[in-house]
């Protein structure tokens, strides 16, 4: 007779647990040089407690099956030349901005898991977060994968890591995490795991993929429900953080709210690029921004922190101002970009009459008000043969980096400004939240890269926009401008024309 | 407000069984069905039964074999040998 299986919760201790030592030839403290400064008390590490119990060996089974998978739709995808399949070459532009801006943060989580899976001292954190690095990895390398097969046929792709380090909108992802990757680790862990991955992945990677799914990209939506897998270990991995280090020390709670407050701000800021792609760039629609909003945020968010309440946290400050600019954000976003269209490195277009009745639909407060008739107005300047460019380069918030082009909360109107002192020097900021997080963290947000400063400076290129798209490698009359006029929209309708010779 | 544990899985082959099992195991779960997901919705509590799983698909079943089709999930997860459970309530 065999000797008895053990059940998965000893299994995993025995796996995982007890694998530690003490150093003896360095002092711990030399070791770990990043787990204090912060000002987290840990009392005891092996206090941790894994949700997912999963060993090593599971793991790569698991990976290993799911990339097998996610490489065979691929193959087939590219074998069948899947992009002529598409709803409406319109949606490639939605790509075009998931390989420039959301890719590389793949990346970035990658490296920031490595960073802290070697610093946090507990064994059983770090080997999560050693997990998570790895899946991140995967997820850069599937997500080039998957979109290298478009580059071959449409614009804007090809130089996404170069683009993604200099264009102005690129900005906002990437210093967003610029800004977790060089804080410490502990406020990574809130700042990736906790807020990008619970609050952020969810509507990034559930409805936006669904909506590949709706719109005939067989591509995306594997490698978006592939690397959706990984994230609901990831979630759960930023809840434990937040739950661990609450129990371990009562001082830990107002550290760990400011974090809380900070990244679901930021979060929120980076997602207004997701919320212009789900309302105007999905030709075929799932969801709007707002009932993506109310699912994902009030929902799942708000069952959370009522779990979380019992340690004294609160939700984040501000929530209630982000959930109001779900009926604005996108729009505001999408009318930027349809001004800047020709610094763009994708195209950008006006509503249909049907895409404005759905905006309509799901916007009853504010579309019909503040936006249909400024999407009305710049279509008659286009009849008219005068395309509305915005040709004044725009002053940023210091915090996000986005254009000031948000308004006041309450009045739709009026533009938000906020401004802060700071060593003799003004900063301005789009709204309280980044203005909050300036002035905590001064003398951080004061060193930002801010793409249009740098241009006045004199480098990126020169001092003209053509000389400026020339150093973000960003072709004219290619990767820019209206999606009517471009050489995407004509290799489309090349493909149409021969497929209804064919059908003749 | 109330706490919904909730599952998002893929709609594919190897999920159905999957979502039948849940379906028929958690009285008053919400469907909502998305283009290529499923989002299942419970109040406070669902469970995966690994006994209701290998009955539709006529094999043994192991609950992390979740892992292939999970998409997203809310609430605090117990995971063992003969089920996959996610709840708010302790
Ligand atoms: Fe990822
Ligand atoms: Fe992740
Ligand atoms: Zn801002």
């Amino acid at each position: 007779m065999s000797a008895r299986k053990l059940g998965l919760k000893q299994r995993y201790a025995l796996m995982t647990r007890g694998l530690d030592w003490e150093t003896t030839y360095q002092p711990m403290e030399e070791v770990y040089p990043y787990d204090r400064f912060e000002g987290i008390k840990i009392r005891d590490w092996s206090e941790w407690e894994d949700p997912f119990r999963l060993t090593m060996d599971s793991y790569w089974k698991f990976q290993a099956e799911k990339e097998r998978k996610l490489y065979a739709v691929l193959d087939s995808f590219a074998q069948s030349n899947g992009q002529t399949g598409i709803s409406d070459p319109r949606y490639i532009n939605a790509i075009k901005l998931f390989i420039t801006g959301v890719s590389p943060l793949e990346y970035q989580a990658h490296r920031g898991f490595a960073f802290t899976g070697r610093h946090l001292r507990g064994v059983g954190p770090r080997v999560a977060a050693q997990m998570q690095s790895l899946d991140e990895l995967r997820h850069a390398q599937t997500q080039i994968h998957t979109i290298s097969h478009y580059n071959k046929f449409f614009n804007g792709m090809a130089e996404w890591p170069h683009m993604h380090d200099r264009v102005w909108y690129l900005s906002v992802p990437k210093s967003f995490f610029d800004d977790a990757r060089t804080a410490g680790p502990f406020e990574f862990m809130i700042a990736i795991g906790f807020a990008f991955e619970y609050v952020l992945t969810n509507l990034l990677f559930v409805p936006f993929m669904s909506g590949a799914a709706y719109n005939g990209d067989l591509a995306t939506v594997t490698f978006g429900f592939s690397a959706q897998s990984d994230e609901s270990r990831h979630m759960t991995l930023g809840i434990e953080v937040i739950k661990f280090l609450l129990e371990q020390h009562p001082d830990n709670l107002p550290i760990v709210q400011k974090w809380v407050d900070k990244w679901f701000w930021r979060g929120h800021r980076v997602l207004g690029l997701v919320a212009m792609m789900m309302d105007y760039m999905l030709p075929k629609k799932v969801m709007s921004w707002k009932e993506a909003w109310e699912i994902y945020f009030t929902e799942a968010g708000g069952a959370l922190f009522q779990d979380l309440a019992r340690y004294g946290l609160r939700p984040p400050k501000y929530a209630d101002v982000a959930t109001a600019e779900a009926e604005h954000i996108s729009h505001q976003n999408w009318c930027t970009f349809y001004q800047y269209t020709h610094a763009a490195a994708f195209h950008t277009w006006l509503p249909t009459a049907q895409e404005m009745d759905w905006l309509s639909e799901k916007y009853p407060n504010t579309f019909d008000k503040y936006y249909r008739p400024r999407y009305e107005m710049w279509a008659q300047m286009e009849k008219d043969g005068h395309r509305f460019y915005n040709m004044a380069l725009p002053q940023l918030c210091t915090t996000c980096q986005i254009p000031m082009v948000y308004t006041e909360p309450g009045d739709p109107t009026t533009i938000a400004f906020r401004q802060s002192m700071y060593k003799n020097e003004r900063y301005h900021f789009c709204s309280d939240g980044c203005k909050d997080i300036f002035d905590a963290e001064p003398e951080k947000f004061a060193q930002s890269w801010l793409p249009v400063h740098q241009i006045f400076q004199g480098n990126c290129g020169g001092a003209t926009v053509p000389d400026v798209l020339d150093w973000y490698k960003l072709k004219v009359g290619e990767d820019n401008l209206d999606f009517g006029q471009s050489p995407d929209r004509k290799t489309w309708d090349e493909w149409q024309a021969s497929k209804s010779r064919l059908a003749g | 407000m109330a706490q919904f544990a909730s599952l998002t899985l893929q709609q594919t082959d190897a999920a159905r069984p999957i979502i039948e099992a849940i379906i028929a195991d958690n009285p008053g779960v919400r469907v909502l069905n998305m283009p290529g997901a499923v989002k299942l919705d419970c109040d406070g509590k669902l469970t995966v039964n690994r006994a209701s799983v290998e009955q539709r698909i006529g094999r043994t079943w192991d609950p992390q074999e979740i892992h292939l089709v999970l998409i997203s999930m809310a609430g605090n997860l117990d995971e063992d040998d003969d089920h996959f459970t996610i709840a708010w309530r302790h």
